[in-house]
């Protein structure tokens, strides 16, 4: 096909007040507003959602998979962080 | 809706197996067993992947030419209320189609390379979708069978291994379940009906029951792709299996709707607890799989006409984006 191809963009909904927005999927269009035009008619038929990102799938850094295990390695060994590492004496109360 | 047949077919592809590792292809299938999902960038099989592209594709375009049966009976829907909700149903067929379309994308074939696959014959869609909608009976039919079989083969999809298309079915299987009560009911007011009108009902049955049979595809003892399938957990249950879980309960609406299952067959085994029935005509859906079924030629036109005749739309869109990014620079 000779056409030039429809940038990808990547499609987030809040589907309620005080929820964040979350991934629901992608799709192709031609500018940022037919992205938010289109993301509504594929994504929201049926009030899924009372906001919309729509952002460029090109535009977004992510981490390795392949990498995985190294890049986040760093907060494997730290057990202290978390309250169960600590041993608290029966007795003791609200904490 | 609808996939099946869609384990079919595949020519042997060579290349790609011989780069990949023993110990690789363990790790794969170890992650596969503990039930861990694949995510779009992680590493998998090529052939893993291949599967994925086919399955998914030729599920993403069984929903586009799905449209076309339904969209037949879309001005001429009974009442005000029936068109908006063949229209809605149409709609969300469309939206399927997107939503899977964006699924294959992530194991990097293009949107352009599909729709190419399709428009050339190339890939396949559901067979069920060659048949004509004669009557508006057949909506009710459609919407019943059609898509009461394919909420059998996918509700396990939504724990299929690979993630982008288990969570492209949740969202898919959330929305069909109104596509097959829209049709039981549209059954169910004709049954009620004059005689004439039940009549009609009965014959979109007639016509429908088989080829909805079919879209579970062939017999386990014939099925070449199911047991790798199986075992990577693309697929859950066997074609058969699922054949037998929706005639079953199928038979039993019908009884409701008072119309006779179109099988003299067709009995109940009090000590399977299962519904058994006639040997299915593979050889019709065979010949509609290679494209001989009554309306192959006809859905392929009018997707391609579809195409040509959005082109000057995507150009248009396209340029009027250039336009706008040139004046904002």
């Amino acid at each position: 096909m000779s056409e030039q191809v429809w940038p990808l963009y990547e499609v987030f909904i809040r589907t309620r007040g005080g929820l964040s927005h979350r991934h629901a999927g992608s799709l192709h269009a031609a500018d940022d507003q037919m992205a938010l035009d289109h993301a509504r008619d594929t994504y929201t038929r049926r009030s899924e959602g009372v906001s919309l990102w729509v952002v460029r799938s090109d535009r977004i850094v992510a981490s390795d998979p392949a990498e995985t295990a190294a890049f986040f390695e760093p907060a494997a060994d730290k057990i202290y962080r978390h309250p169960t590492f600590y041993d608290i004496p029966d007795g003791v109360e609200n904490l | 809706m609808y996939t099946q047949g869609l384990d079919q077919a595949e020519k042997k592809e060579a290349g790609g197996a011989g780069k990949e590792s023993a110990e690789q292809l363990a790790a794969f299938q170890a992650r596969i067993d503990v039930e861990e999902k694949i995510e779009a960038k992680d590493w998998m099989p090529e052939a893993y992947r291949r599967t994925l592209i086919r399955q998914i594709s030729q599920h993403a375009h069984s929903e586009i030419i799905g449209m076309q049966p339904e969209g037949n009976w879309l001005t001429r829907a009974p009442t005000l209320k029936r068109k908006a909700i063949l229209l809605a149903k149409v709609q969300d067929e469309a939206g399927h189609g997107l939503y899977l379309y964006s699924a294959a994308e992530t194991l990097g074939v293009s949107r352009d390379r599909m729709v190419a696959d399709l428009l050339s014959g190339k890939a396949k869609y559901s067979s069920i979708f060659n048949y004509p909608t004669l009557t508006w009976a057949d909506i009710g039919a459609i919407g019943w069978l059609v898509d009461g079989a394919a909420i059998m083969n996918q509700i396990p999809l939504c724990r299929c291994s690979y993630g982008p298309y288990a969570r492209a079915m949740v969202r898919v299987c959330k929305e069909e379940s109104f596509h097959q009560r829209q049709g039981f009911e549209i059954m169910l007011t004709l049954c009620r009906g004059t005689d004439e009108q039940k009549a009609m009902a009965q014959d979109a049955l007639n016509r429908f029951w088989w080829p909805a049979l079919m879209m579970f595809g062939p017999n386990d003892s014939n099925s070449t792709h199911s047991a790798q399938s199986m075992a990577w957990k693309i697929k859950r249950f066997s074609n058969d299996e699922l054949r037998q879980k929706f005639v079953d309960i199928t038979v039993r609406q019908a009884d409701f709707l008072g119309l006779r299952i179109p099988d003299d067959e067709l009995s109940f085994n009090e000590a399977t607890g299962h519904y058994e029935f006639s040997e299915i005509d593979w050889q019709e859906f065979f010949d509609v799989i290679a494209g001989n079924g009554p309306c192959n030629k006809e859905r392929m036109s009018k997707r391609r006409k579809a195409h040509e005749d959005g082109a000057w739309v995507r150009e248009a869109a396209r340029a009027f984006a250039d336009k706008r990014s040139a004046q904002a620079a």
